[in-house]
């Protein structure tokens, strides 16, 4: 077995435990932490096919990045709870179903690549700078064929990603929300009507109204 | 014993298997965007592994814009479950029956 062999086993293991560790941690906070051994799996393999770049890329977008947001949306919201996910099934046989079609990918899948290995001729293969085996290190290959071919394509993406930040401050604002409290209770906060709008809002307001109160009978008392 | 592309395609396979499996019997949206997230790292493996067989670099290219897109895909996905659990603690993807209108 050469060394690419064995970091292939190494990676595939990695891999293929971390996704399973995704699926079947009932805590979201483990899945997070599972997804980023598979992500570190994936990295690996990279290496392997000496697509050092992108096994960078993925360590820090990926690991670095996407999954502390979803750890850091899991800690703001307190769902870090276990997940009774087996306890309640809304879909009769959902589960088991869900796995007949999973099996079911799985073999065409596999079917699909035993059959296409045969029409793989190599006789399409990359030219020039897109050559893999051309004079430039990784990052310049990427560089030079990604700002040149795929230039309009890569301008998309600035525009996607931009679209993809204000779309997250509208949804995430509360603006809306506040103005509806402010038009449901004019006078009072002592009517617990902010419960629509999520307990934690209403949990705020309840304290506040508390506090209040607390306030008001001290006074009278003095006076 | 040599590694060949056929090796990525089937470890690809399995991994989007589970994946797709996982987006079906989960109900937390959180794990659920993490499930396709998963699915994607298996087709980034497929892009690269193919890009290596044919000498082209345009596999990683298309990783590269998959990597883009993933992370546009989870900032505006978990921009909604923020949103949703805003108005409705501990929603699940059941939750979605709500909308009946």
């Amino acid at each position: 077995m050469t060394g690419q062999t064995i970091t292939f086993i190494i990676g595939a293991l990695i891999v293929l435990t971390g996704g399973i560790g995704v699926v079947a941690s009932k805590n979201p906070v483990h899945s997070a932490l599972f997804l980023v051994q598979t992500l570190m799996g994936v990295a690996l393999l990279f290496i392997v096919q000496e697509a050092h770049f992108l096994a960078a890329v993925q360590v820090v977008v990926y690991a670095g990045a996407i999954v502390i947001l979803f750890l850091f949306v899991i800690m703001l919201l307190g769902v870090d709870k276990a997940e009774e996910w087996q306890l309640k099934e809304p879909i009769a046989g959902q589960q088991p179903l869900a796995l007949v079609v999973g099996a079911a990918l799985l073999g065409l899948g596999v079917v699909t690549t035993i059959i296409a290995s045969d029409g793989l001729t190599g006789q399409v293969r990359g030219v020039g700078e897109k050559a893999l085996t051309s004079d430039y290190t990784d990052i310049e290959r990427i560089g030079r064929v990604l700002f040149s071919d795929y230039a309009l394509s890569f301008e998309i993406t600035a525009g996607l990603l931009t679209i993809a930040v204000i779309a997250a401050v509208v949804l995430t604002r509360s603006v809306a929300a506040d103005d509806l409290l402010e038009d449901l209770e004019p006078d009072s906060m002592d009517v617990p009507a902010a419960a629509p709008f999520g307990s934690n809002d209403s949990d705020l307001v309840t304290s506040v109204s508390d506090t209040r109160h607390g306030d008001d009978d001290a006074d009278e008392e003095v006076g | 014993m040599e590694v060949s592309t056929e090796w990525y395609l089937v470890l690809s396979a399995v991994l989007f298997s589970i994946g797709a499996v996982g987006l079906l019997i989960r109900r937390n949206p959180l794990v659920m965007f993490m499930c396709v997230e998963l699915m994607l790292n298996a087709v980034n493996i497929t892009f690269v592994a193919m890009g290596a067989e044919l000498n082209d670099v345009g596999g990683q290219i298309a990783v590269f814009f998959v990597l883009v897109v993933a992370a546009v895909e989870v900032v505006v996905g978990l921009a909604l479950v923020v949103a949703i659990n805003r108005r409705r603690l501990g929603a699940t993807a059941d939750d979605v029956s709500v909308l009946r209108g």
